[in-house]
């Protein structure tokens, strides 16, 4: 098993794009969650569709509206829900709730030929209860399946930070340095969520403070601080 | 700017004046991450800076889209370059195929016990009691679904033939031996109930196709299994990736097809109202329509050419 690497995109600015390689766990968790929604979505078309057509689920004689109606649906559901969501919406949502989008190896979204790809290519992952895929990605440098390598695409991290740092005040930045800027809107974000022991150090500690001061009055000058 | 990249990636499109502020703000962005990657890697705003110049970076770089025009060139010059290039891979499946089919007959005709191997129980009573497991189709299901159920599993079968072909090969000769086999078999078995020619009947107007596609996937297949085992002068990689593109966009065309012969396998071999000749006029015209847009008659117009020449070559 490899350590993963970040992709590095040239540009013409001379910084380089980074991004960063969603390892398994990433990948595994966003597959989790996109195989329980198709396989809930798929089923739940089935016994509606059967359901509200024929008022029963397993239908004895299936006629062509059964085949349509119900059958055909919920088989694309199953079968064409990676590829329909991803060329529609970018991603899926399992996706989106691991923080993880595909990328082509040039840091550029794919095209629609390359996630047709890659999906057509879950056929051979796919053998074995997923263990060739699940093979490829811990042996591969980058972390991918055979459906990416084929399609020259893979996962990466969709950094997202919560941080607001629209609020960052220039002066206070430029006084007191980036980092410990950070670090004082880092506090002050996770204030509520630390212990009170904890929070009171780091406070100190920012403002470079020893004296005895309260839990609230630390956490005034720490806003004040920043602002 | 964030809301500008946003309406960007939504709508796929730039205007002039916001595609002017990102080309202006791309710099300066990338100048900002600079230093907050130096000052503070793992801060906040490294990552949000790392967000918006990725965004900015693919909006700026987002290749062309012309669909039309792709469109037209897949079918107008790739895929009668793959074709060309996989030509001597497709006969050499092709004679595969065939050799399987003569197998299956040889086997079946001097065995016929061996026909359990390819054909289920039901199959073989309905002919040794003289009659086609194809005869009255279309009273057990109405053609709509019976074209939508074949056509569905011959793009599932075509498609796996393609992708277990990275098994260096080995999962498309399995497929290929193990389909020759069934139809060499089922032909001689119904050849010694008298039933070949009725069989030949059900099958002339969508098997050239559906066989010659099988044929196509699993060249296409084999090309992905070479590319492991002999990429050449490109790394593993990059010649499976090149493989899988290709033969990819070869199998969607023949997709396409496969949906065609479903509908003919559906609507038309079962029905025992047309005649012999119109189904075998149906069977070559289809071909020759697969043939021609797979360019199999015609010069090649190759896109090799630097620059993305028009100009137009004749292969030797």
């Amino acid at each position: 098993m490899h350590a993963i690497d970040d992709l590095y995109v040239p540009s013409i600015t001379g910084v380089d794009l980074q991004l960063r390689i969603a390892s398994l766990g990433g990948r595994s968790y966003a597959f989790v969650i996109d195989w329980h929604i198709r396989t809930v979505a798929a089923l739940a078309w089935y016994m509606a569709s059967a359901s509200i057509v024929y008022q029963e689920l397993v239908v004895p004689k299936p006629d062509a509206t059964f085949y349509f109606v119900v059958v055909a649906p919920t088989t694309a559901i199953y079968f064409l829900y990676h590829l329909v969501l991803e060329v529609a919406t970018g991603r899926t949502p399992g996706k989106r709730i691991a923080g993880v989008r595909i990328v082509s190896v040039d840091g550029q979204p794919p095209g629609v030929g390359a996630l047709a790809i890659r999906n057509v290519l879950r056929i051979l992952d796919s053998l074995l209860f997923y263990s060739v895929g699940l093979i490829s990605v811990l042996v591969t440098r980058q972390s991918v399946r055979i459906g990416d390598i084929a399609a020259g695409t893979l996962l990466v991290y969709d950094d997202d930070p919560k941080t607001d740092t629209g609020r960052f005040n220039e002066q206070a930045v430029a006084r007191l340095g980036l980092e410990r800027a950070e670090l004082a809107h880092e506090l002050l974000d996770r204030w509520k969520a630390l212990e009170p022991e904890r929070r009171q150090a780091l406070a100190r500690k920012l403002l470079d403070d020893g004296s005895e001061r309260s839990d609230y009055a630390l956490h005034e000058a720490l806003k004040e601080l920043v602002r | 700017m964030e809301s500008e990249l946003a309406e960007v990636e939504d709508t796929g499109r730039i205007e002039g004046q916001t595609a002017l502020r990102a080309v202006h703000r791309y710099p300066e962005v990338a100048r900002d991450l600079a230093l907050a990657r130096r000052l503070s890697p793992d801060g906040a705003l490294a990552r949000r800076l790392e967000r918006i110049y990725a965004r900015l970076h693919h909006s700026l770089y987002r290749p062309a889209t012309n669909l039309r025009a792709d469109v037209k060139t897949l079918f107008r010059r790739e895929i009668p370059e793959i074709v060309h290039e996989l030509r001597h891979r497709i006969l050499v499946v092709a004679a595969g195929f065939a050799l399987a089919m003569a197998a299956g007959w040889w086997m079946v005709d001097t065995h016929p016990g061996l026909v359990g191997l390819f054909a289920s129980q039901e199959m073989i009573e309905d002919v040794q009691s003289g009659e086609l497991w194809t005869d009255g189709l279309l009273n057990v299901m109405p053609s709509s679904v019976l074209s939508a159920r074949i056509f569905t599993n011959n793009i599932l079968v075509s498609l796996t033939v393609f992708c277990l072909g990275a098994v260096y090969g080995l999962g498309t000769i399995y497929i290929i031996a193990t389909n020759g086999l069934f139809i060499g078999g089922a032909f001689a078995f119904t050849a010694r109930h008298d039933l070949a020619a009725g069989l030949a009947e059900f099958v002339v107007a969508h098997g050239f196709v559906e066989l010659s596609i099988i044929a196509i996937a699993g060249a296409a297949g084999f090309s992905l299994g070479e590319a492991i085992a002999r990429p050449g002068h490109r790394t593993r990689a990059a010649a499976f990736q090149r493989a899988a593109s290709r033969g990819a966009k070869l199998m969607f065309v023949c997709c396409l097809f496969l949906v065609g012969a479903g509908l003919i396998e559906g609507y038309v071999s079962p029905n025992p109202d047309v005649p012999l000749p119109l189904r075998l006029a149906i069977g070559i015209a289809y071909w020759i329509v697969l043939m021609l847009v797979l360019g199999a008659f015609g010069p090649l117009r190759t896109t090799s050419n630097a620059g993305g020449s028009n100009a137009i070559r004749n292969k030797p």
